[in-house]
């Protein structure tokens, strides 16, 4: 065996396991529901695509969910670059604690953010107390809050590779004469680029399936694809219908991807990654300082009031009492005290993390190589694909799919993991991605020509430079598997409520001490987040002394 | 072996100790031949105290699992969908809107349950096949903030009729009869009460009569709909907790009569009075239904699970766990319920070959009478 061929076998192993993992848990349940729609008695009815099409309100959707998707992803990044740059670039106390709390909003239950938000923008609100402006059921509310969920997208994304680049660089080309803008345009810009359109993709896919935050903050006169899809799966169960809307935002979301994977890979280089400690440092001069400034009160107003919120609607009750009456065993709302939900939760996060970081880790290592075949090219798209599917039609294909032995999960509880996983898998390979094809080939070469094999090359060239973007990556599927709310809600399971399971069962329910107990059930679910985000943060600094 | 292919091996090994990992967790996940353990499918808002349910347990000598399956809705359409391989043996949760997509689609088979005999008249259906068994009930009705009638001296509504009066102009908050259950009883009232007009076309909607016309006026004396029922009630109702601290401005929704004294026993400490009531004139009536499902792998247990959702002592236990009313002849009612949410003496009904022919219609004129 060539050493070539060695290598595209050994790639070719590594792409079977997600391949295999997203094929059963993916397509087959996808096309299994969408088949049930658009199949008759055996014949495809693809006319139903045309009829749909030609509805008025259906076009007005499709347009609708495109323009605002884009409108909130050229928001967010408008407003999170400053603060990818800042996280990345400056040290001022307390950075650590801020960089998992703007993660916070992202695990949140919509229903909760709704709450949140609507104390923000709506009636009494900040801007209603401060100027009479209410933006509750505008399109203004929306794509704010997109905002709020998205930050940490971009934060975390483009700011892990931010962090590692070498400020040397822009440095030397600065002191060859080139202006400051300059500088930053032709030296960091084109290495940040693959992040920022990462982190843009990302946030673009997770707006466009927009789907709580449509309902509740839009009202129900805004509708995305997601939104209707939801209707006539769950509500109308008009099955072809919704096939059709499937496909159509499985179209509109492949033509994204192949955008994507088209401009991304005319830009990626072999970047000098260094230690992310030695980039941060105090922030300097007037202009900085307001730069940080900036950034600390945008955080300050979109991210840290709503939460803060939600924190004091707990502590209305005396005594803690909300948080007290959580564990009271209340003999029927959940037949577990809610407390316990947090335990499910975690055990839920800890099996979704493990099988997205292998699933992903494993896509991430076979997609390295800039090289790599079209295939391989064309499954890096594939993978970002449950991204852009509604969570009610995994959970419905679930049910027709996985319905028969050795594949009978349905009443299991791996499938609710599995689910979360899906949509961490593609965080993984976002987050790692970047930084592997960003390590110098020649490293390998030079540890193969040592004798290393390509297995021990990887564990010694690859892994310490990835460790970083592994745990953020790890981070991003344990937070997502944390808040996931769709799969979990649309999947049947055993009487074992997750957090935002339990706080929505909470809202749904009358009286001031339940109000008060998903107050305290979503303060929880902030504060275990950002521990847990906070100890990923901690792994990582110990290590830095590797690099 | 290169450590190259032992590495992938180990990968693909690893991936495959995942997979069948999986697999194992659905032998313990399936009810499939297991005789011993008998399968709940239900909505999310099931819920039974632990005694009650473990008395069960001990003197049939099956377990009960019980999956929770989504909201009322998709409960019973997933349950359509996987009614060739269900996922349990009984189902409940269908209630009177949604029956008929039930039972025109087969979901169940007949077993009529022990003491159906006990099961008051006007609750019962599907008499001559017994496919189903009513097991509670409970009204939609619009709910008022006493607090706001008293402040402002106005007499809340009381009637369908008193809600178009320019007196509540800007008052009610309801639910999208598209996505929210209540938001669909509530029309379905309105069209009890009124009817359609002669006919479903939307052509009648112009013509003003029926609930097309009811709903005009009610659009034109201002009220507000949301999407779902926790918005309505949560954030712009006044009389409830969330609504206060989120400075709610409407004192009149959609929603349930137990709502008042869910408003009672959810509260620390326990107020004198209900902080809500019950406009009893807007109250439409929702029966929900359970059965043994086709081709469930227990029937033997299942019908034991549907006879024992029957008794007096589940149906006694019933009101404070899922907030519903009895429909067994001398259960026991709560006295928070009798006081503070007592069931209408007159709702709107409608019966269920009615709402299965025009359900999709209405919603379909509604959402473009109201939303658009």
């Amino acid at each position: 065996m060539t050493r070539r061929s060695k290598g595209n076998a050994a790639r070719l192993g590594l792409v079977a396991v997600p391949v295999a993992f997203f094929g059963v848990f993916f397509a087959y349940p996808v096309a299994a529901i969408v088949a049930r729609g658009l199949k008759v008695d055996g014949v495809w009815r693809l006319g139903r695509i045309g009829d749909v099409l030609g509805q008025s309100d259906v076009r007005h959707v499709l347009w609708f969910t495109a323009w605002q998707a884009l409108a909130s992803t050229v928001l967010t990044l408008l407003v999170a670059l400053p603060g990818a740059y800042v996280f990345a670039r400056f040290d001022f106390p307390g950075k650590q604690v801020l960089r998992a709390v703007v993660t916070v909003p992202f695990v949140l239950p919509t229903v909760v953010v709704g709450t949140a938000f609507l104390a923000l923008v709506g009636r009494g609100g900040l801007l209603d107390e401060l100027w009479g402006v209410r933006l509750d059921t505008t399109v203004w509310a929306i794509l704010l809050a997109h905002v709020f969920f998205n930050y940490a997208v971009v934060v975390r994304t483009v700011g892990g590779l931010w962090a590692q680049l070498d400020p040397g660089q822009e440095e030397a080309a600065r002191m060859l004469g080139a202006s400051r803008l300059a500088a930053w345009r032709r030296i960091t810009l084109p290495a940040l680029g693959p992040a920022v359109a990462a982190a843009a993709l990302m946030v673009f896919l997770f707006t466009f399936t927009s789907f709580g935050v449509v309902q509740i903050l839009g009202g129900p006169t805004f509708s995305t694809l997601e939104v209707e899809i939801y209707r006539q799966t769950s509500e109308i169960f008009d099955l072809s219908t919704a096939a059709v809307l499937t496909i159509i935002q499985f179209a509109a979301v492949g033509a994204v991807l192949a955008l994507h994977a088209w401009t991304v890979r005319r830009r990626e280089a072999t970047l000098r990654l260094v230690d992310a400690a030695v980039t941060a440092r105090r922030p300097r001069g007037a202009g900085q300082w307001a730069l940080l400034a900036g950034v600390l009160g945008s955080i300050v107003v979109l991210l840290l009031l709503p939460l803060a919120v939600l924190v004091q609607r707990s502590l209305d009750a005396p005594d803690f009492g909300s948080y007290r009456a959580l564990t009271r065993d209340d003999g029927g709302l959940f037949l577990v005290p809610p407390i316990e939900a947090i335990g499910n939760s975690l055990r839920y996060a800890v099996a979704a993390t493990a099988i997205a970081v292998l699933i992903g880790g494993l896509a991430a290592a076979a997609l390295t190589r800039r090289d790599a075949g079209r295939f391989v090219r064309g499954f890096d798209a594939l993978l970002m694909l449950p991204l852009g599917v509604s969570a009610v039609t995994v959970g419905f294909g679930f049910l027709i799919a996985l319905d028969e032995p050795p594949l009978d999960l349905r009443s299991s509880w791996i499938l609710v993991p599995l689910a979360q996983a899906l949509v961490g898998v593609p965080f993984v390979v976002r987050t790692m991605l970047p930084v592997l094809r960003a390590v110098d080939v020649r490293l390998r070469e030079a540890a193969a020509v040592l004798g290393a094999s390509p297995w021990r090359a990887w564990r010694e060239v690859d892994l310490p430079m990835v460790r970083r973007a592994l745990l953020i990556a790890a981070g991003f599927a344990f937070a997502v598997s944390l808040g996931e709310f769709g799969a979990t809600v649309f999947i049947a399971r055993p009487d074992n409520p997750t957090l935002p399971v339990a706080v929505a069962r909470l809202l749904g329910r009358a009286g001031e001490v339940n109000y008060g107990q998903a107050m305290a059930l979503s303060t929880i679910l902030m504060i275990v987040c950002a521990v847990a985000l906070l100890v990923l943060e901690r792994l990582r600094t110990d290590r830095t002394g590797e690099f | 072996m290169s450590i190259t292919q032992k590495a992938t091996a180990l990968v693909v090994g690893l991936g495959l100790v995942t997979l069948s990992a999986c697999g194992s967790g659905s032998s313990d996940g399936s009810s499939g031949g297991d005789s011993k353990t008998v399968t709940l499918v239900s909505h999310d808002s099931w819920a039974v105290s632990k005694n009650v349910l473990a008395d069960f347990e001990k003197r049939s000598g099956y377990k009960v699992k019980v999956l929770k399956d989504g909201d009322a809705g998709q409960a019973v359409n997933k349950a359509i969908l996987t009614k060739g391989n269900p996922q349990g043996d009984v189902f409940f949760g269908v209630d009177n809107t949604l029956l008929s997509r039930a039972l025109d689609n087969g979901l169940f088979q007949p077993y009529e349950a022990k003491g159906s005999d006990l099961i008051q008249p006007e609750y019962r259906a599907d008499q001559d096949k017994h496919r189903v068994t009513p097991i509670d009930t409970g009204d939609i009705c619009v709910n008022y903030d006493k607090a706001y009638f008293s402040e402002h001296k106005l007499t809340p509504p009381d009637s369908f009729d008193d809600l178009v009066k320019p007196a509540y102009k800007n008052l009610l908050v309801t639910e999208n009869a598209a996505t929210s259950s209540p938001g669909l009883a509530f029309l379905l009232g309105s069209a009890a009460k009124y009817g359609d007009g002669g006919t479903s076309r939307s052509s009648e909607a112009e013509s003003g009569g029926g609930w097309p016309g009811y709903w005009k006026k009610l659009k034109a004396n201002g009220v507000k709909v949301v999407d779902g029922w926790e918005q309505a009630y949560n954030e712009e109702f006044s009389g409830s907790a969330g609504g206060k601290k989120a400075k709610a401005d409407r004192p009149l929704v959609v929603s349930y009569a137990s709502s008042p004294p869910a408003e009672v026993i959810y509260a620390d400490p326990k107020p004198k009075t209900a902080p809500t009531g019950v406009a009893a004139g807007t109250c439409f009536r929702q029966v929900e239904y359970a059965g043994l499902l086709s081709n469930a792998s227990n029937t033997k247990g299942g019908k034991a699970l549907l006879d024992f959702l029957l008794t007096k002592e589940f149906q006694d236990d019933m009101p404070l766990n899922m907030f519903v009313y009895p429909v067994r002849e001398g259960a026991q009612v709560p006295p928070e319920f009798a006081e503070y949410g007592p069931q209408a003496k007159d709702p709107e009904t409608l019966d269920p070959a009615r709402i299965a022919d025009n359900r999709d219609q209405w919603v379909k004129s509604w959402t473009s009478l109201v939303l658009k």
